[in-house]
């Protein structure tokens, strides 16, 4: 399978993370294949978010954080002195939990990222690529400018933001619990689209739902307070796994 | 003892007694100062009763020369209104920029530990008596701007206008740094997402987000230029001019009543109907401002409910 050959884009290397003094993320190394979605998963609190937040550097903005290993983006680290967050995050955008659109027009919504950027092309044929590619260009290509993302329902909110990551061309899409504040409906929608992205972008999505990591990725890993616990193919790590604690969470005996 | 009632019918009587009456002494409470404002409309309006039967609204409102104790008398409004204005416009050209400037350095730049220290100092700022700020207008300020300006007079509209800016800075400054602190975190880490430095975080995403309340920041800091007497009454002078030059003495619609209230007049003398005339004009700016802030605030709130 081609899956085992992808080269990584995002790995760690014994990267733990702390809050003050509370350790969040514990010695994890976990390596992120390109253009596969990449799922992590676990109970509330075991550091699943933080740890997606620590590929972009978001955790930066949390006063107290303090990081040791590493996290390499294309074999280069990420937490290096000199390197600017701001350059990392032009690379590897993000997807929150609750849709977070600014509160300007669709399409300067979407333009924002490229404006930012000084981007000097054809602005109106970027947007239109980005907002197709997240399949919303239907549903708002009438109302471009007259509606702002708050017009818009959950579900486009969402495909919204989605669009606005990936008008600039990140290689990595980070999806931080993406549907959690969907619908089922709206999160069909969503999960469909994340797979059609994997042919042109890394995905890695943190999920607090087991059904939806084993729907769309392609592989899995399993987090408790901190630690990696499990990390292989979905399909592997749902029929087969390998650790107690693993099976004991996707059986449902805790969560 | 047992505390839990064994029945679930109703609590005991004294209790449920003191309860009637704890909501009936708020609610009186609460009444009261309402009826007290809409009294306080009902006396104005009452008061300005003799004044606009005997003063054509047109000339009130038109005229351009306020002589209410002159024979002839004229009560034109419109030197008043040119000088409330003219301060009002010079305060908020001080106010404005300086209160926003603190309010985003505050919410965004400056280190919760300075934040902890630098925002009560600023609103210990607003609890100076006008009094002060008057008295540094007409005895630093005046000066220190007359070696610039010599023809600035002894009283004049541009001192007693940049003083009261400065007094309303920590106003500006306080409101607009509720609202912007007040921007969701979301948006921030959105735009950081997208590769935004903090600088363009802001100018591009915090503060547009952050406008409507920004804006009624803006109309409180407006309605307090508008009402504010001592500063001028002891800085601006007390000469009615049209049209209103700032480096001269002004007479503004809140010293114009000063001005009748600490004269020698009969209780039962026309010029008092004039002053409640003044008052109820006031009143309405004030309140006419001070509803569209509110409905402003509100657009705010929803958006980010």
């Amino acid at each position: 399978m081609s899956e085992h050959e992808a080269l990584p884009v995002l790995s760690t290397r014994s990267f733990s993370l702390w809050y003050g003094s509370h350790q969040a993320v514990i010695e994890v190394n976990l390596d992120i294949a390109e253009r596969q979605i990449t799922a992590i998963i676990g109970p509330s609190g075991c550091g699943k978010s933080t740890l997606i937040r620590a590929f972009n550097r978001l955790n930066d903005l949390i006063p107290g954080v303090r990081t040791s290993g590493e996290i390499l983006f294309r074999g280069e680290t990420i937490y290096g002195r000199g390197v600017d967050p701001v350059n990392v995050r032009h690379h590897i955008g993000m997807v929150f939990q609750k849709p977070n659109p600014f509160p300007k027009s669709v399409f300067e919504n979407v333009a924002f990222g490229l404006r930012i950027n000084g981007f000097r092309g054809n602005l109106a044929e970027r947007v239109e690529s980005a907002l197709e590619r997240a399949a919303l260009w239907d549903e708002v290509k009438d109302d471009l400018h007259r509606k702002t993302g708050y017009d818009l329902s959950g579900g486009q909110q969402q495909r919204l933001c989605i669009a606005r990551a990936l008008a600039v061309d990140p290689e990595v899409l980070l999806m931080d619990e993406p549907c959690s504040a969907l619908d089922p409906i709206a999160t069909a929608k969503i999960e469909d689209l994340i797979r059609e992205l994997a042919s042109s972008v890394t995905v890695a999505i943190v999920t607090h739902n087991m059904q939806q990591a084993a729907r769309v990725s392609d592989f899995t890993a399993f987090m408790l307070l901190g630690e990696l616990v499990e990390f292989g193919l979905t399909r592997e790590l749902f029929t087969r796994p390998k650790d107690s604690r693993t099976e004991a969470y996707i059986t449902g005996r805790f969560g | 003892m047992n505390l839990i009632p064994r029945s679930l019918s109703r609590a005991s009587r004294g209790r449920s007694r003191r309860e009637r009456l704890a909501t009936a002494g708020l609610a009186t409470a609460g009444l009261l100062a309402v009826v007290l404002t809409f009294t306080i409309i009902a006396l104005f309006v009452h008061g300005s009763i003799p004044f606009v039967r005997t003063v054509p609204l047109r000339e009130f409102l038109g005229g351009t020369r306020w002589a209410p104790l002159h024979e002839p008398a004229s009560y034109g409004i419109l030197p008043l209104v040119g000088a409330t204005v003219v301060t009002t416009g010079i305060a908020l050209a001080v106010a404005v920029p300086l209160g926003l400037l603190s309010a985003v350095f505050l919410s965004t730049y400056a280190p919760s530990s300075v934040r902890r220290v630098f925002k009560p100092a600023l609103e210990l700022l607003a609890g100076i008596p006008t009094v002060v700020y008057g008295f540094f207008a007409l005895r630093f300020v005046t000066p220190l701007l007359q070696s610039l300006i010599p023809v600035l007079g002894f009283w004049n509209g541009l001192s007693a206008g940049l003083v009261m800016g400065i007094m309303i800075v920590p106003y500006m400054a306080s409101l607009s740094e509720d609202v912007l602190y007040a921007v969701p975190r979301s948006l921030w880490e959105g735009a950081y997402a997208l590769g935004a430095t903090r600088f363009e975080t802001v100018i591009r995403v915090v503060i547009p987000a952050a406008l409507s309340g920004i804006g009624a920041a803006f109309i409180l800091a407006m309605t307090r230029a508008v009402g504010e007497t001592m500063i001028v009454a002891l800085a601006a002078g007390r000469t009615p001019t049209w049209p209103p030059d700032p480096t001269q003495p002004l007479l503004t619609l809140t010293t114009a009543i000063v001005n009748i209230a600490t004269g020698d007049h009969e209780a039962t003398a026309f010029i008092w109907s004039a002053v409640f005339a003044i008052g109820l004009l006031l009143f309405l700016t004030t309140l006419v401002l001070n509803t569209v802030s509110y409905l402003v605030i509100q657009r705010f709130r929803q958006r980010y409910a």
